[in-house]
């Protein structure tokens, strides 16, 4: 914990400059009011004011924080106590189907991001092992690999919502398939590199006990390609979870983070769109870390030693 | 006694285990042609300790190399073991160390020895015993479920002629093994593989570029020249089989060291 410090200096720091610029782009509207109720505003008033708004320009930490905990274990116990009586099973799943939960719709956005991250990784590998093996797909692959990244997936989206409901699908299918266009292009670019990490001599190595191309595969390329392939899903998972949430902002009628932000934006209620924008970094936090938890077990297991 | 006379039965009976005639090698490069070998012919014969001396650019690790199948001559012929190197390589006829010990950090000791055996399809019982042996002869036993990192670099080079000797091919192929390692840990390891030579009785082809070390170790001394490369001297060893670390010091050596010299710089006036 020798990070411990810098660490708590830096949010503070974050945290003060927050609060200051709630003051600054609040204070419009509390001019406004004091201006139509014809009184004065003392600064401490003032303050007060700007960090206790309805519907801020900037909600203040603990307001986004008291919103969170209002639309999700609040939600939750209320959701329970009104059904007190009813059998324990139909209790469970009425806090679960609460459509004003945010749990609910942490869970839709998660389980999208996980399916498309799945997607994504399996669908770069092979991509990448295509190229690493096969000269005509590492010509006629990678422009394309690169150029669907230039494409701003907002505009791509709609359209493989439209295709994919045309042909019957739809869901968790369209948005997961949205987060795996984002996610496989990291887990591409690095298990093409992580593929072609071993060295000239270690593949003289493997000539010289008559090795063929799969066995130089699996013993020798793929180990090696393991620590590249953690970067690569650490940006892709945050990756794939940017794609769910572009996803739910075209299909918002399912619920999700991204219909949450949507809906916020609809009424103004910046609260909303803050306490749904809030989760989803949480959960990017979370996804990530446990990403690099899974890298350091393995790269132990395997004597990598950084 | 026995051990000193053994060899010699060996020695007459067999013929040459890697014959080189004419062999030609040239490098297309942006540059022009560069030759790596001209005209090169040696005879190696079963049991030999062979060293390839010479400055870089001399061709050494590149004949090593055409040996193994790893660059393809483009001139002339060479056989190994009576065969094609590719032939040579399919049949497993020999096994090579290169510089670095290339040991896999994901494996085990055990494990590293083991790649060779797993991918030449060796039953799982047989790779058990042949792990065992073969690090019985570099003096590793009781480090089979150590990592490489957890082992110094000799220790690692150790394991990987351990890795090289596993499938028991009688010839073995050594490119400049001991280059990266200090002195102390080098005199060790020299000592160790004349004593593994000794008892395995393979051949080897070992290059370097120490005086010293081709010198103890070898019964021939290839010495080599650059631009092109080519093999100016081979000189053939007058000390016994059995050798000590003392032997250094013995007028013989010394000689033999200084005739070791002397081809080099005839091979090189032009440069100096």
């Amino acid at each position: 914990m020798r990070n411990f410090v810098p660490i708590l200096t830096v949010t503070l720091v974050i945290f003060a400059l927050w609060y200051a610029f709630a003051i600054v782009l609040n204070k419009n509207w509390a001019y406004d009011k004091a201006t139509r109720g014809g009184y004065e505003l003392s600064f401490s008033e003032l303050v007060a004011d700007t960090w206790s708004q309805k519907k801020p320009r900037l909600p203040t930490p603990d307001q986004v924080a008291g919103e969170i905990w209002k639309s999700t274990g609040a939600a939750a116990v209320k959701k329970w106590n009104r059904s007190e009586g009813k059998p324990l099973f139909e209790r469970i799943s009425k806090v679960l189907n609460d459509k004003r939960n945010l749990i609910r719709h942490a869970w839709l956005t998660l389980s999208a991001t996980l399916l498309g991250f799945i997607f994504g990784t399996g669908l770069g590998i092979l991509l990448a092992v295509g190229i690493v093996h096969n000269r005509a797909m590492n010509n006629s692959v990678m422009p394309w690999v690169i150029t669907s990244q230039t494409i701003p997936i907002l505009a791509l989206a709609p359209m493989i919502i439209v295709v994919l409901n045309a042909v019957g699908v739809s869901g968790l299918v369209p948005k997961a398939i949205i987060s795996a266009y984002l996610s496989f292009f990291p887990v591409v670019v690095g298990m093409v590199k992580g593929l072609r990490s071993p060295d000239a001599m270690q593949l003289d190595q493997m000539r010289t006990w008559f090795a063929s191309k799969s066995q130089v595969f699996w013993k020798l390329r793929l180990p090696s390609s393991v620590p590249y392939l953690f970067t690569s899903l650490k940006i892709g998972v945050a990756a794939s979870l940017v794609g769910a949430i572009v996803g739910e902002l075209t299909i918002s009628q399912n619920g999700g983070l991204g219909a949450r932000m949507l809906q916020g934006n609809y009424y103004g209620a910046t609260l909303t769109i803050w306490s749904a924008l809030i989760v989803a970094a949480a959960l990017a936090a979370i996804l990530v870390s446990l990403v690099g938890l899974a890298e350091r077990i393995t790269k132990k297991r395997m004597g990598f030693v950084s | 006694m026995m051990a000193q006379n053994q060899p010699d039965t060996t020695r007459t009976q067999a013929g040459a285990v890697i014959s080189a005639s004419n062999l030609s090698l040239t490098f297309e490069t942006n540059d022009g042609p560069v030759h790596a070998l001209k005209d090169v012919d040696l005879t190696i014969n079963k049991g030999e300790f062979v060293s390839f001396i010479g400055p870089s650019g001399c061709g050494k690790t590149t004949f090593l190399r055409v040996l193994a199948d790893l660059e393809q001559p483009t001139d002339g012929t060479v056989s190994v073991n009576g065969m094609t190197p590719r032939e040579a390589r399919r049949k497993r006829a020999y096994g090579f160390v290169f510089q670095a010990a290339g040991l896999y950090p994901w494996r085990t000791i055990a494990g590293n020895i083991k790649l060779p055996l797993e991918i030449m399809g060796i039953p799982k019982a047989e790779q058990k015993q042949l792990v065992e042996e073969v690090l019985d002869l570099v003096h590793l036993s009781g480090f089979e479920n150590k990592f490489p990192w957890q082992l110094s670099g000799g220790m690692q080079q150790r394991a990987s002629i351990a890795r090289a000797l596993s499938f028991q091919a009688d010839i073995l192929l050594m490119d400049e093994p001991f280059g990266a390692l200090d002195e102390i840990v080098r005199d060790h390891l020299n000592e160790q593989l004349l004593e593994l030579w000794a008892k395995t009785n393979k051949t080897i082809g070992f290059v370097t570029h120490s005086i010293p070390e081709a010198v103890y170790l070898s019964t021939k001394i290839v010495v080599m020249s650059p631009r092109p490369g080519r093999v100016t001297e081979v000189i053939e060893s007058p000390l016994p089989r059995e050798r000590p670390l003392d032997i250094r010091e013995s007028p013989e050596f010394l000689e033999l060291a200084h005739r070791v010299r002397e081809g080099l710089r005839a091979g090189h006036e032009d440069d100096v």
